[in-house]
This record gives C-alpha cells, sequence and structure tokens, in this order.
C-alpha cells in the first residue's frame, strides 16, 4: 500500500476524530495569531498584521501603548464590579423564580429571556436614550457603562443559576431540615454549596461578557474608553502589539480556570479511588 | 434526645389527622397509636395517603386539622428540625458534595453533639461500610447508598423512624437481605420505626403491625397474619395476597359459626370472620386454603365441599401448582397447591372438586367492591 493511499485508509477509518481536529484547529487558528503576535517586532513597518521579527519586547512593556493599560483597567474594574452586581442580584431572582409561586411566573421567566435575544444595537440606543431622557446625557461613563453591563448580564446569570438550582434535588433540602438544620443553615450547608458552581459559572460568563463588550459600552460611555473601545480607535491606526499581549493573557486565563478545574476534579477523583 | 423516659411517653399518636390538598383529600381523620419499639407498617397503593401521613408526621407537610403527639408533646406544627424523628428518604437525598462520614454526621454537629467521631464510626460499623467513609455518595452502589440514608438518620437516635418506601430502588435480591438487615438493626437498636411501602410482602416480613390504609383512611391495622387471615374488608382482602370472593346469602347463624347459601351449598364461616352486616355477603377463601381433588376422590382435609368444577389453566410454578377452577356457577376460583409430590397434577378440561375446612373461610359486606385492592400491572 503506498504511504498516500494508507494515509486516507487511516482519515477514513478515523473520519469523526478527523472532523473533529479540523474544528479545533477552525476555533484555535485565531487565538493563536494572537499569541503570535504578542512577540511580534514590526519596527517601523507600519503594516502591524504582518509577522516581522521576534522580541519579548511587548511582554517586557505591556504598557508601553499610551492609554492601552488604562482602558484595561477600566474594563476590569466595569466588569468586576458588574459582575458582582449581576451575580448577586441574578442569582436572588433564579431563587425568586425557582422556589416561589407567584402570580406571573411564567411571564417572568420569559421577560427574564428578552435581552438576551434582543440586538445589542437596539438595547444600547435605546438606553442612550433613557439617560438622555433622565438629563444625564452629560455625566456618560463609568457609572453608566456600569448600569448597562449589570443590565445585559442579568439574564445570562438568571438563566444559568436557575438551570442549577431547577436540576437541585428538593429532598436534599428536606433532609437537611429532617437532620436538625434549621432553615439558615440548611441554605448555607446545603442550597448554597450545591448551587455555587452555578453562581460561579454565571460570574465568569458575566465578566467576560462585560469585559469584550463593545456596542452597548460604544453608546453609553461618554468620554470613557474601555479596552475593546480602545483596541477599535488603535484599530484605525495600527494596533499596538500589546494588544495581542493582554489578548493572550486573556486566553490563558480562561484556561487556567477551566482546566485547573478539570485537574482538581481528576485529582480528588484519584485519590478516592487510591483509598 | 429523650433517652430514660418512660417507653409509653415515647410513642407516637395521631388523632383526627387530615390533609386537604386544593382538589382532593389526601387524608382523612386519621386516627393512629404508635407504641413505642415497634416495627409498623402503612401499607397501601400508591395515592392512598400514606406517604402524606409520613411527611406531616416528619414536618415536611402541615396537616389541614389533627394533631400528632409524642408521648405528651405535641408536635403537629414544630418545624422538622425541631421534632426528635428522622426520615430515610426514598431516593435517598444523600448530601452529594459530603463525603459519607460527613453525611452520617450531619444531624449530629447540628445538635452540637459530642463524641461525634466515636458515634459515626460506629454507627458506619454497624451499617458495614467503615471503609466507605470518605467517598461521596455517588461513588456508591444503590445497596450502599441505601445504607448510608438508613446510618444517617439512625444515628440520631430519634423517637421515631420514618422510612418511605426505602427498599424501592433496590433490585429484588438485594432488597430481601435488606428487609432482614433492617429487621435485625431495629431489633438491635430498639427505635420505633414507621415503614411506609405499597409491597405486601415487604411489609408483611418486616413489621409487627401494618396499617392497610386506602383512599386517605385506614381499612385494617392488626398483626401481619391476623389480617391475612381475617381481612374485614374487600380491599385488604385482594390487597394483602389474594382472595378468592365468592357471592353468598347469609342463612343465619349455628353456634360458633355462620351458615351461608352459596351458588346452593351451604357452607360455615366462623362467626369471628363473619364481617357483614346484610344478608348478603362475600365469602372469601385464599387459594391456597383450596384443596383440589378428582371426582369421587378423598380430600384431605375434608369441610365445605363443591364439586362440578372444571379446570381451565394449570400453571406449574415449580414451589407450587396454580389452577384456575370454573364452578358451575361461572366463576372461576384460584387454587395453589403445594408440590409436596404425595398428588397428581390436574389437566386442563378435568372436572375437580373443591373443597376448605370452614375455619379458613371468613365473609365480607356485599356492599364493598369485590375488586377493591387489585393491582393492576
Amino acid at each position: 500500500m503506498s504511504p498516500a493511499a494508507r494515509f486516507f485508509r487511516w482519515v477514513k477509518d478515523h473520519l469523526v476524530l478527523v472532523l473533529g481536529l479540523l474544528v479545533l484547529v477552525y476555533m484555535f487558528v485565531p487565538i493563536a495569531v494572537v499569541v503570535l503576535m504578542s512577540f511580534n517586532d514590526p519596527g517601523k513597518s507600519k503594516n502591524v498584521y504582518a509577522f516581522r521579527s521576534f522580541t519579548w519586547n511587548n511582554w517586557l512593556h505591556p504598557c508601553h501603548s499610551a492609554g492601552m493599560c488604562h482602558a484595561v483597567g477600566v474594563s476590569v474594574g466595569i466588569g468586576v464590579l458588574a459582575t458582582a452586581a449581576a451575580t448577586a442580584i441574578g442569582t436572588m431572582a433564579a431563587f425568586g423564580l425557582v422556589r416561589h409561586e407567584f402570580a406571573g411566573r411564567s411571564i417572568a421567566n420569559t421577560v427574564i429571556f428578552l435581552p438576551m435575544a434582543s440586538p445589542e444595537i437596539v438595547m444600547g440606543s435605546s438606553l442612550l436614550a433613557l439617560f438622555i431622557a433622565a438629563h444625564q446625557g452629560g455625566h456618560l461613563g463609568v457609572w453608566t457603562i456600569f448600569i448597562a453591563h449589570v443590565m445585559f448580564c442579568l439574564s445570562f446569570v438568571v438563566v444559568t443559576v436557575k438551570a442549577r438550582l431547577s436540576g437541585l434535588d428538593d429532598n436534599l433540602e428536606q433532609a437537611a431540615m429532617d437532620l436538625y438544620a434549621n432553615e439558615r443553615e440548611t441554605f448555607w450547608r446545603i442550597t448554597f454549596p450545591l448551587v455555587l458552581p452555578g453562581i460561579l459559572g454565571a460570574a465568569l460568563l458575566s465578566f467576560s461578557l462585560s469585559f469584550d463588550d463593545f456596542i452597548i459600552t460604544n453608546l453609553n460611555a461618554g468620554q470613557t474608553t474601555t479596552f475593546p473601545m480602545f483596541v477599535y480607535g488603535a484599530a484605525q491606526r495600527g494596533v499596538p502589539m500589546q494588544v495581542n499581549v493582554v489578548g493572550t493573557v486573556m486566553f490563558l486565563i480562561a484556561i487556567t480556570v477551566v482546566l485547573g478545574n478539570t485537574i482538581y476534579n481528576r485529582i480528588q477523583t484519584k485519590a478516592l479511588a487510591t483509598r | 434526645m429523650s433517652q430514660g423516659s418512660s417507653e409509653g411517653s415515647r410513642s407516637l399518636h395521631l388523632s383526627q389527622l387530615t390533609k386537604e390538598f386544593a382538589n382532593f383529600t389526601a387524608v382523612k381523620s386519621l386516627d393512629l397509636d404508635v407504641p413505642h419499639g415497634s416495627f409498623f407498617a402503612l401499607l397501601g397503593p400508591s395515592g392512598c395517603g400514606k406517604t402524606t401521613t409520613l411527611r406531616m408526621v416528619a414536618g415536611l407537610e402541615t396537616p389541614t386539622s389533627g394533631t400528632i403527639r409524642i408521648g405528651d408533646t405535641d408536635i403537629t406544627y414544630a418545624k422538622p428540625y425541631q421534632r426528635p424523628v428522622n426520615t430515610v428518604f426514598q431516593s435517598y437525598a444523600l448530601f452529594p458534595h459530603l463525603d459519607i462520614y460527613e453525611n452520617v454526621a450531619f444531624g449530629l454537629r447540628r445538635r452540637r453533639s459530642s463524641e461525634v467521631h466515636r458515634q459515626v464510626n460506629d454507627m458506619l460499623a454497624l451499617v458495614e461500610l467503615t471503609s466507605q467513609a470518605r467517598k461521596k455518595p455517588a461513588q456508591l452502589s444503590g445497596g450502599q447508598q441505601q445504607r448510608v440514608a438508613l446510618a444517617r438518620a439512625l444515628i440520631n437516635r430519634p423517637d421515631v423512624l420514618l422510612l418511605d418506601e426505602p427498599l424501592g430502588a433496590l433490585d429484588l435480591k438485594l432488597r430481601r437481605a435488606m428487609q432482614l438487615e433492617l429487621k435485625r438493626i431495629q431489633t438491635e437498636v430498639g427505635l420505633t420505626f414507621i415503614h411506609v411501602t405499597h409491597d405486601q410482602e415487604e411489609a408483611m416480613t418486616m413489621a409487627d403491625t401494618i396499617a392497610v390504609m386506602n383512599a386517605g383512611v385506614i381499612e385494617q391495622m392488626g398483626a401481619p397474619n391476623d389480617l391475612y387471615e381475617n381481612p374485614k374488608t374487600t380491599f385488604v382482602a385482594n390487597f394483602l395476597g389474594q382472595s378468592n370472593l365468592i357471592a353468598g346469602k347469609v342463612l343465619g347463624p349455628d353456634g360458633d359459626f355462620a351458615k351461608v347459601n352459596m351458588h346452593g351449598v351451604t357452607v360455615s364461616i366462623p362467626t369471628s370472620r363473619a364481617h357483614a352486616s346484610g344478608s348478603d355477603g362475600w365469602i372469601g377463601i385464599r387459594p391456597e386454603k383450596v384443596l383440589i381433588a378428582g371426582v369421587g376422590e378423598e380430600i384431605d382435609a375434608p369441610g365445605n365441599h363443591l364439586d362440578g368444577g372444571i379446570v381451565t389453566d394449570v400453571s406449574f410454578v415449580g414451589v407450587s401448582t396454580q389452577y384456575m377452577v370454573r364452578m358451575p356457577w361461572g366463576q372461576e376460583l384460584q387454587v395453589f397447591e403445594q408440590n409436596t409430590g404425595r398428588r397428581r397434577l390436574f389437566a386442563k378440561g378435568e372436572t375437580v372438586d373443591l373443597s376448605w375446612r370452614p375455619e379458613y373461610a371468613f365473609l365480607l359486606d356485599a356492599s364493598q367492591d369485590v375488586n377493591a385492592g387489585i393491582e393492576e400491572d
């Protein structure tokens, strides 16, 4: 059999694997480019989208580009605040929607989905109209961005926490009460730890939604510049290479969180198996 | 909790207990006294109100009216965590994020009990799970999870332990083993067990008293063999084992027996087993109490004698043979015969005589539904 024939034979036998790998490649090529470009030294070249030569400079001087680090700081700050607020409000809303029967519950459940479904440009412009109508047009900035981000993160938090909460067996709380735990102890020892993964997931999702939002933010930002707005503005003149450093760091953080969780679970399972 | 108090003061009393839901009444004016230390079974089909009764005792459901007392303490409206009652849930409801040790220790820790470590270890030893202490519930088999659920409740030494279909999720072999195990543990710890089940065999194997529930009320209560031998309603006769119920007209008393005309044959029934108020009644006889013989052959234990039966179905089960015999009045009766090897098998279509000892029959009120309590599966 010729090597080519052998190769095609192997592909045929592992079709699903091959297709899966191709999909992964498709998904990760852009990220690979970002990582690669974070080591690019464009020199005097105007073309910042071509790799010229390798350098550590971008990593050693991430704040070299004026305004970029400030924009990252603004984005992280808003992200953290919006995440905290949206997660707290959304988690409580999810408990209310799952645990309490009230008139209009099914309507509330539908309405909560709407911000996820409506186009960002519509939400962003209507929010701007609202701020102006409330005579806040001159005060656009971090706080209007914060309000906007909490608004669109909320539905994601509610949906994520609700899914976790609906999957929770009522009997567990009843069993805890049966075993002498009062309402407070039942919540903190049983309900909360079991819903926590859902809450953490919701928080991560909120942060990344907030961090990279452009459309709604741009409409309500006033003079404030967030990281996505900085990149958008810089892209017209040529993006500073440090943007790729920020991108790579964000990617590394995300992958650490995901892998860290998986590895932790693996270790726990293994430790139990060998006990 | 109330250790050291006298036995009588820890027994459970339900009086006029009622639970109404939006569109039906689950439990109707239930009165029940469960003495301390007994293994008590609430037996009935699904929807009969047995689980609702259990949940009211546990405090997971608030009664519409009536009272629940343990000894002299009224616990009708006490919170679940304020009553000396623990539950083994049907789904076990083990805490998935806690290991076996912490699951078992949960109740003790909530009550700030001393010597948690020793008590948990003793309890894990009792249910033979010492080696599994640091595993999570999901890593155990169904039978092991069941024992954790039991240990988690038992360790609190409640005045009353409630078991909600605790063996329902186990396969048959494991269920048999666990039935004996539960009975052993109950005898060992001497607590009151209230066991809710729809499995009559399970109830009879384990309980010393069974209350048969139907449609929110207790139909009959007593020791397993009393209920089985002397059912007072058609529901109990059919739900607990199987019964042949034959229409008859009461002729009148004759000493300790009541004479009943059963399709032209006069049969006698002990007055202690006659529960018909009017002139009509259902004559009941358990299939294994009916003896079968060829025409004219002698029957071991002569009693009420019926002839002219035709065998319509034979199923050979191994330990026994089950016959269906059509009687001259058209009804088919069930006959179970033990395969002792001394008697021959009868073939389909053969004409046979049936007989039973008068003392084994019972008489039920004709106003009751003859098919009540027959489970369709």
